[in-house]
């Protein structure tokens, strides 16, 4: 079974990246963001999304930070694919993020393709799409960023800050480079560096990239061309590990799709293969190949005890930070030992730390998902920390 | 006759005050300073840090092992994480803690003389409550009955039973002696959970108390 949709052009992606379906940010070039890469990155833009009200105290702000794939249209149909928000049972009226209660704001991170500047967007020196010649980005370079668009809208302090996978990196970076700003932190399902194993997935999936003859060196858009094939291969494996041994056999099993025998061919004969094509040809629909290669860049770079000597626990001396770190039983990308890692290193430091592990065999996805332990575990931290915050029961 | 005591023991779970708290709680919230910084490790659902930070308006953070019990504290909006006594106390750093709680914990612990040293450790009180397993009626059970005791406190068959090292008001006693552990204040409780209210010689305590609540700390 081939899905045939329509795939975005490379026209309509350049201008998603440069013109979003968001409100956005312009930074000129009198306020360069200083990357780790010892370049500045100016001019430069920040796409985001937001949801509720931002009190008269300006003290309920709960800042959403997306994983790789994610981007800033949390709770709010997608402009690109017309799905609902990857966040949406979270994150709405009512909801554990509750945006009758907060002000909940989500930017696209710098690197990706939603409208944040990144190697899809135009190069102002040149008119033409970064491409590689976009500086490479960190998770600290991401949270600076978070950090002037927050400054630019008035908002001095977050009441909270969520994030999975990637978000959690941002979440850990944004505790340890302004501790006085981030009032409670939930990181879910990440790291405070990602390990070996993480980088080679990240390796295979840039590779597959790469190793696509229409990639170009990067410059696909200026050629006419759109590495489709290759970015899908990076997102059919990666999404493997997004997933867990016992979900992928719950699902799919050994089931043939739409037959009952095998092809004696290499056709996708089996519902899983079919799956994960699908799940790569959606993926290029919205997704711009060199953002990928970025955005797991940045990743792999992430070491939080490295900028601090190597003691991860220095990263949260004495934090006025509450957190909940949250882990997945079947999570192998995360595993609950980096969890605990975080914890450890909060606990040495002082922290107000509360840690759950949720049994699922959903995998590391497991925080996009349907959890209502998650729920409940997330709107009863929020609940503490907004008794503790004094913000009132709802915003009405 | 043993049956009769059992129905008599039940009480003991019903001795709730009108808000709800148990009373043997409320004997360990009793050594606890107001706005003190605690740790409860073995916090179960979190109703005593609940209770601690309702009436004494603490700064608490639990540990516990059982996942369910994580999961409600942590939803109850509590600072609780998952953790094992006997492994993960040696992470915290010295005096991180004023009080370091083992609420009805110790009995449960593969090492309880090191859980007790690194709650002295991290917390410059330790505050200890467990079942006095010298009590007249545990004394009758095994004397009589032949068997491993077992009450509403201690409702387990011997083979399920969680609690691996029991131990007598005399027996925790020697314990302090033996890690130089200075007893600051001690109380037993009825079968009800309440403080016998008189001054006794220990042995006394020991055959009347159905549980021991102490408050320690180090001798320096």
């Amino acid at each position: 079974m081939v899905q045939t949709s329509a795939t975005l052009d490379a026209a309509d992606r350049v201008r998603e990246a440069d013109n979003p379906h968001s409100p956005m940010v312009r930074f000129g070039p009198d306020k360069p963001l200083r990357l780790d890469a010892s370049v500045e990155l100016a001019p430069f833009q920040i796409a985001y999304q937001t949801y509720g009200t931002l009190n008269a105290e300006r003290s309920n702000t709960v800042l959403i930070c997306h994983a790789l794939t994610g981007d800033q249209h949390v709770a709010n149909i997608h402009p690109i694919t017309q799905k609902s928000g990857w966040w949406e049972t979270m994150v709405g009226p009512g909801r554990p993020i509750d945006t009758e209660r907060f002000f909940v704001i989500c930017p696209n991170v710098i690197g990706a393709c939603m409208g944040s500047t990144g190697p899809a967007s135009t190069n102002p020196k040149t008119g033409k799409p970064w491409g590689l010649d976009f500086p490479v980005t960190t998770i600290r370079d991401m949270v600076r960023a978070q950090a002037m668009l927050l400054d630019h809208l008035g908002i001095d302090s977050l009441f909270s800050i969520a994030g999975g996978s990637m978000g959690g990196m941002q979440v850990l970076q944004w505790a340890a480079s302004y501790p006085d700003r981030v009032f409670s932190a939930l990181p879910i399902a990440t790291a405070t560096r990602h390990s070996a194993q993480n980088i080679a997935f990240h390796e295979v999936g840039r590779q597959a990239v790469m190793a696509d003859p229409e990639w170009r060196q990067g410059r696909y858009f200026e050629h006419g061309t759109d590495p489709r094939r290759g970015l899908a291969v990076a997102r059919m494996g990666a999404h493997i590990t997004y997933l867990s041994d016992a979900a992928l056999h719950r699902k799919f099993g050994r089931k043939f799709q739409d037959r009952a025998n095998p092809t004696f061919s290499f056709d996708a004969d089996f519902q899983v293969e079919s799956y994960l094509r699908h799940q790569g040809i959606t993926f290029v629909e919205r997704f711009d190949a060199n953002s990928y290669l970025y955005l797991t860049r940045a990743m792999d770079y992430f070491d939080l005890a490295a900028d601090h000597d190597g003691v991860l626990a220095s990263a949260f001396k004495d934090t006025p930070t509450r957190f909940c770190v949250i882990s997945f039983t079947s999570d192998w990308l995360f595993p609950t030992a980096e969890s605990r890692a975080i914890v450890h290193a909060l606990n040495a430091g002082g922290a107000r730390v509360s840690f759950a592990e949720i049994v699922t065999d959903k995998g590391h996805d497991a925080f996009l998902l349907d959890e209502p332990e998650l729920f409940a575990i997330v709107r009863g931290f929020l609940e503490g920390a907004a008794m503790a915050r004094g913000l009132p029961q709802t915003r009405r | 006759m043993l049956k009769r005591l059992k129905r008599d023991l039940t009480m003991a779970e019903a001795a709730r005050t009108p808000g709800g708290a148990r009373v043997d709680l409320l004997a360990v919230a009793g050594m606890v300073e107001h706005g003190a910084k605690v740790l409860d490790v073995g916090c179960g659902d979190g109703e005593l840090l609940r209770l601690l930070s309702e009436t004494r308006a603490v700064d608490g953070r639990g540990i516990e092992l059982s996942r369910e019990g994580v999961n409600e504290g942590v939803a109850k909006g509590l600072a609780v994480i998952q953790g094992d006594a006997d492994t993960d106390l040696s992470d915290y750093p010295d005096d991180a803690f004023d009080y370091v709680i083992l609420s009805q914990t110790l009995q449960a612990t593969r090492h309880p003389r090191a859980v007790l040293e690194h709650m002295l450790r991290i917390g410059r009180h330790g505050v200890v409550s467990f079942p006095n397993f010298g009590h007249w009626r545990i004394r009758l059970q095994i004397m009589f009955g032949g068997h491993m005791p077992r009450t509403e406190n201690l409702p387990y068959d011997w083979w399920e039973s969680p609690n691996i090292h029991f131990c007598s008001i005399k027996d925790f006693r020697r314990l302090c002696q033996v890690t130089s552990t200075k007893i600051e204040k001690a109380v037993a409780l009825n079968a009800w959970g309440r403080a016998l209210r008189f001054n006794a010689p220990w042995w006394f305590w020991n055959l009347l108390g159905e549980q021991a609540v102490f408050l320690l700390s180090r001798r320096d």
